[in-house]
């Protein structure tokens, strides 16, 4: 390697590592991202009968009551009529699990359910099972504000996932508050960039022609700066998650939601 | 062929997808001219002086910048002559960029933004080093050859 080279590669990298801890910021005003989308989403998302993500509600609805696992227990012998006992319980995730005192999102509590209460198998992070499952319980606070908590325990995930917030990735080497922090309401191409908000997921996506979890989403944008994707639940996407939950304030839980 | 193998792996049709579309841009990328690794070059005065190849083409490099596969560069920045390619604003406006800066100005920013301002948002199309989580099919390589760099200063340096 020539002096040049070495010396070139010391800059980039000076460039890269120059990365101070960030402070945690939440967009100001906060906006919801159907705000962003246009008058036909709009109308798609909030019409029960248009929104394609309903299909996988009624899914997730018709497997609350079906029994499953060796104990032959459904969703509902335990926690009764979701509309009462799940209501709003979907705003305070992601949240620390008191039994393993680590994070866990809303689908890490179905299959934890799944495996300590049904005996049952778990379900892939993308299934369609899981998704309607979680897209019913979370529609149980739709329109709720998000009420995370970011204390105790929860703080150490809480400043990983604002970390990867700001961390640069990628062959493009943008981290997401470049777009959704820095840059939101402009225009990248025919898109104007919202603020990127969790809060439609699990949704449906007219680009994915299907529903998928915010997970998913990660990986999308991920996969646009053209940096590593990891997979749906894994620990790095959990920080994210809830960072983003904080960042979200006070937003109304949109589940299911409609994006292009 | 990728087809078949998606049907096979039915239980992953999501997975499967993304890794025939990650295959086709890494053979894509691997029979182009992108997978070389970058030249050194010389920095003087907030320029880059010096060709890194042939003469720029501005016809390639138009092509370049409005191409979703290299360049994307209307992703971000609006140009006089785009055929209505739907501009984004993340960065300035092209018009006239070719009176504003001389030849090595542009090479500069088009090579390594950052030279000019480390918080720039816009990617490095000619650096590999310093770049984090890179995925597999675009690591060790640059987001344009040396010949496309010179292609998009060619066309740049014509917006007058």
């Amino acid at each position: 390697m020539s002096l040049r080279r070495l010396s070139l590669g010391l800059f980039a990298a000076l460039v890269a590592g120059t990365a101070v801890a960030q402070t945690a910021v939440r967009p100001a005003p906060l906006k919801s991202g159907i705000e962003f989308t246009g008058a036909e989403v709009r109308a798609l998302q909030n019409d029960e009968f248009a929104n394609p993500a309903m299909l996988w509600v009624l899914r997730g609805t018709a497997l609350w009551t079906q029994p499953a696992g060796k104990d032959n227990r459904s969703c509902a012998s335990c926690h009764g009529d979701a509309t009462t006992g799940m209501k709003s319980v979907a705003t305070h995730y992601p949240q620390i699990d008191k039994s393993s005192g680590s994070l866990i999102n809303l689908e890490g509590r179905i299959q934890q359910c799944r495996e300590r209460r049904q005996n049952a198998s778990p379900l892939k992070y993308e299934s369609e099972e899981l998704l309607g499952l979680t897209a019913f319980v979370r529609m149980q606070s739709r329109g709720m504000p998000l009420a995370i908590s970011i204390d105790g325990p929860a703080r150490a995930y809480f400043e990983r996932g604002r970390d990867f917030y700001y961390k640069r990735v990628g062959q493009m080497n943008l981290a997401c508050a470049h777009c959704h922090q820095d840059n939101w309401g402009k225009k990248l191409g025919p898109e104007i960039i919202s603020q990127g908000h969790g809060n439609p997921y699990p949704g449906y996506r007219l680009e994915w022609q299907t529903m998928g979890s915010l997970h998913r989403r990660f990986r999308s944008c991920l996969s646009g700066v053209r940096a590593e994707m990891l997979p749906q639940g894994a620990p790095e996407y959990l920080d994210l998650e809830l960072y983003l939950a904080w960042r979200s304030g006070n937003l109304p839980v949109e589940t299911p939601g409609v994006r292009r | 062929m990728i087809q078949k193998q998606s049907q096979r792996r039915g239980s992953f049709p999501q997975r499967a997808a993304i890794t025939a579309a990650a295959w086709g841009i890494g053979l894509m990328a691997g029979a182009g001219v992108l997978a070389q690794t970058p030249q050194a070059y010389q920095v003087e005065q907030g320029e880059i002086r010096a060709a890194l190849a042939d003469a720029g083409d501005p016809v390639r490099g138009r092509a370049v910048v409005l191409s979703r596969e290299s360049g994307n560069c209307f992703l971000c920045h609006a140009f006089p002559d785009a055929d209505g390619a739907p501009p984004g604003n993340l960065g300035p406006e092209m018009s006239g960029v070719g009176a504003r800066m001389n030849a090595g100005q542009l090479r500069l920013r088009v090579v390594d933004s950052a030279r000019v301002n480390a918080q720039s948002i816009m990617p490095a199309y000619y650096r590999i080093e310093g770049l984090n989580r890179v995925a597999a099919a675009y690591r060790g390589k640059p987001l344009l050859s040396a010949q496309q760099v010179e292609d998009v200063v060619a066309y740049l340096a014509q917006l007058k």
